[in-house]
């Protein structure tokens, strides 16, 4: 019986041989570990809309997607083992979903040839298209959610920061000490005082930190934050006492996991946000096409909060591009180097959000060999603990690129000079 | 039948106290180094050396390191990722100084560099010993972390503090940065670690070694017969401290080619490496690449079977690496607390007598 067994497993596995889809789309996400509350619903935003694209229209321009998922738990060395391991399958696009992750990985991409999308976040100054060819950051950066942040703080305080006190809470980490030149930068230009306390990861500890808040007495606090960090810093500042509307987060803050646990304390906390938060019309088709056939990523719990709806636009742009790459090679099945051509021609509008089933859900943006950033443009939104939502604040904001430019120049061309690259476009 | 040693006759005292003095074991010896060198370089791709060798071998050296200390001179340390972060720290600021030298020198100024740190943190091992070393250890751990990650000038002032491997070259061949071969980098560290294994097999037997485990084994005895419990207990840090910057400086430059010090070095790394020397064996330069062979490898395996083979969802297949990493590991110290090579010794004293047992 036992013989049976193995030989019926064994033809089966012989007679599904590799998988003939070539769309191939690497997942490195994280599942397990203090990052998985955050990580798990952006991850499956990214795979059901794929799947949803597999099973609603049959793949993209004809030509099924094949999602390969890999566990990183947020470490770097399991990062590269799992960016080792798919990159054979000629992989069309790596969205890590972690700054330590892509800052391992931008040399390596760019050295076999494949595209990177950070999207909100990794290296700010990917977005010198002619320094780093291979990386994405479009919609927007760390930098200019530092700068919308400060934009919007400016508003409320009728144009002038001067005198105030504003203290940045980060991720002891690459990730949390991207947005301190700027900040820096901008309290030169609008003389408030900033104030720097770092959490080291993964954050369950931070009590000193809020007890330092309650003496400082910042009048804003804004937070660099992921994971558990956000979790136990939101029940902190509530604690404390401190007012929630002075308490301003990252876009990596700003999610349902983050504010749920400090329950109606955390009533009226904001956040930053790279897309609109909403209920799209491409959520009917992913709980239909998806979720109720049984084939989501998770247990379908997810569909609609903020990482779920950021997971999906990332997924959105990626098949944007993959289709845009179709298009200009003419041939259904595309490389890496197609997909990297198409990133930089990408150009997303009002009616591409709209056949996509999500109008509004982003900026219009267009990417250009020079800018791999877009738009650049973030909002602001507010957690409404009684209706358990978040409710946008404002519409898109710019920043301030008088003051990221000339930054983003600097350290692109302090990376090219330290790994000799010429700038230049492909 | 295996271990024949009929007609394996020494006639001096130097056949005799060689390392490997069954025949037998010398060959095959022999024969793992020759395919290690000769044969996996012409096999091996990215994955195998970025996902396989190069932390096996990284951290092989690393476990030698930690084996001095803990398994033959006794002192518990908990700094293994501190010093570690050295050893990635001094490579790389000798990386961007001199950027012309060979990356040879770099490593090993890079070891020499921790071995000075490593004696200054072994200071209070001649007042302190056993738990009370851990905890002055632990300090060094969080220390050195705590340094560099807020001084800049260690990572030359860049904006996200992470220090990045620029391209480095040994005789024209790169070894550091994205567009180095699969091969070069293999053999560049496992030119180290057979080099460090043979370093460490040679001291741990000669006068320094017979110090260091007399310490071990009782300090005032040890003082009494003439071991200057000074020297034996900070050579004992030197030479850890020495290979386990060596393996950080490794661990940065080829390895990962990026490093975030609190997450690369932090206090999981000094339990992982402790892990290995614990599993694989106190005391023991075989038992230091079993443990790392069994920590490096064993999750992989489990990955691969789980997702790759299995299909299993990736979360579920993440738990159960734990929990399966997990119950071996205590498995291990209930049926045999002196690790896998004293499994292996076993093994090998029964084929020796096969099939004629006592």
């Amino acid at each position: 019986m036992r013989l049976k067994m193995t030989t019926l497993a064994l033809g089966a596995l012989l007679a599904t041989g590799p998988a003939l889809a070539d769309l191939v789309i690497p997942d490195l996400s994280y599942r397990t570990g203090p990052y998985a509350a955050n990580g798990i619903p952006f991850s499956d935003g990214y795979q059901d809309y794929l799947t949803l694209l597999n099973e609603r229209d049959g793949g993209i321009g004809g030509e099924k997607i094949r999602l390969v998922e890999c566990e990183t738990g947020y470490n770097t060395e399991k990062g590269v083992e799992c960016y080792e391991a798919t990159k054979g399958e000629n992989p069309l696009v790596y969205q890590p979903l972690s700054t330590g992750i892509t800052y391992q990985l931008i040399p390596k991409a760019t050295a076999d040839g494949i595209p990177m999308h950070t999207m909100g976040y990794g290296r700010t100054s990917a977005v010198n298209g002619e320094v780093f060819n291979w990386v994405f950051n479009y919609p927007a950066n760390y930098w200019d959610a530092a700068s919308v942040a400060i934009k919007y703080l400016l508003d409320e305080n009728g144009g002038s920061l001067d005198g105030k006190k504003i203290t940045l809470i980060y991720h002891n980490s690459a990730y949390g000490k991207e947005p301190i030149r700027t900040l820096e930068e901008l309290a030169k230009k609008h003389g408030y005082e900033l104030g720097l306390l770092p959490v080291d990861p993964p954050g369950q500890e931070q009590k000193s930190q809020w007890l330092q808040i309650r003496r400082d007495r910042p009048d804003y606090v804004i937070m660099w934050g992921w994971g558990v960090q956000n979790q136990v810093a939101i029940q902190e500042a509530a604690n404390i006492r401190f007012p929630m509307e002075n308490f301003i987060g990252i876009w990596w803050a700003g999610a349902e996991p983050d504010v749920l646990p400090a329950g109606d304390a955390a009533n009226g906390y904001k956040a930053l946000n790279m897309n609109m938060p909403g209920d799209y019309p491409v959520f009917a088709d992913i709980r239909q096409y998806v979720v109720d056939a049984g084939k989501a990523a998770g247990d379908g719990s997810n569909v609609g909060n903020v990482l779920y709806t950021r997971g999906m636009y990332a997924a959105m742009l990626a098949a944007e591009a993959i289709k845009l790459a179709q298009e200009q090679t003419g041939s259904a099945t595309i490389d890496a180097a197609a997909m990297r051509n198409a990133m930089e021609s990408l150009n997303v509008t009002a009616a591409t959000m709209e056949g996509w089933g999500a109008p509004g859900i982003g900026p219009e943006f267009n990417v250009s060999c020079q800018d791999h950033g877009g738009s650049g443009m973030g909002l602001i939104q507010q957690w409404d603990a009684s209706a358990k939502e978040w409710k946008p604040l404002t519409g898109f904001i710019e920043s301030d690129q008088e003051v990221i430019a000339p930054l983003v120049s600097e350290d692109a061309a302090a990376f090219a000079a330290e790994n000799g690259i010429t700038p230049g476009c492909l | 039948m295996l271990y024949r040693e009929a007609g394996d006759f020494h006639t001096s005292y130097r056949q005799d106290g060689q390392t490997f003095p069954i025949r037998f074991d010398r060959y095959r010896y022999y024969a793992v180094l020759f395919v290690a060198v000769f044969v996996v370089p012409f096999l091996i791709n990215d994955y195998w050396a970025n996902s396989i060798l190069l932390p096996f071998l990284i951290y092989a050296i690393a476990a030698i390191g930690l084996n001095i200390l803990v398994g033959y001179c006794g002192q518990v340390s908990l700094g293994t990722g501190g010093f570690m972060a050295v050893g990635a720290y001094a490579c790389y600021k000798l990386m961007t100084a001199m950027p012309e030298v060979s990356m040879f020198v770099h490593v090993i100024l890079a070891g020499a560099i921790t071995a000075l740190v490593g004696v200054l943190f072994g200071l209070p091992s001649l007042r302190i010993k056993g738990f009370y070393l851990a905890v002055a250890t632990l300090a060094a751990q969080f220390f050195l972390v705590w340094l560099f990650n807020r001084v800049p000038w260690f990572y030359n002032y860049s904006a996200s503090g992470q220090i990045n491997a620029p391209e480095r070259d040994t005789f024209g061949i790169l070894i550091t940065g994205p567009n180095t071969e699969a091969w070069a980098t293999y053999l560049f560290c496992l030119a180290f670690t057979i080099a460090s294994a043979l370093i460490a097999r040679n001291l741990t037997r000669g006068a320094m070694g017979r110090q260091w485990m007399a310490i071990r084994d009782m300090d005032i005895a040890a003082e009494i017969i003439g071991v200057s419990p000074m020297r034996a207990k900070l050579t004992a840090f030197a030479v850890s401290s020495f290979f386990v910057g060596i393996s950080g400086a490794l661990f940065f430059s080829v390895y990962l080619g990026a490093v975030e010090v609190g997450e690369a070095f932090g206090i999981n790394k000094s339990f992982l490496v402790l892990f290995m020397i614990i599993i694989g064996g106190l005391g023991s330069i075989f038992g230091s690449f079993a443990g790392a062979a069994f920590l490096v490898v064993l999750p992989v395996a489990l990955k691969v079977v789980g997702s790759d083979i299995l299909g299993w969802p990736t979360d579920v297949v993440a738990h159960l690496q734990l929990l399966i990493v997990g119950g071996l590991i205590v498995t291990f110290l209930i049926a045999e607390p002196h690790g896998l090579a004293q499994l292996w010794r076993v093994a090998k004293e029964k084929l020796r007598l096969w099939p004629f047992p006592y």
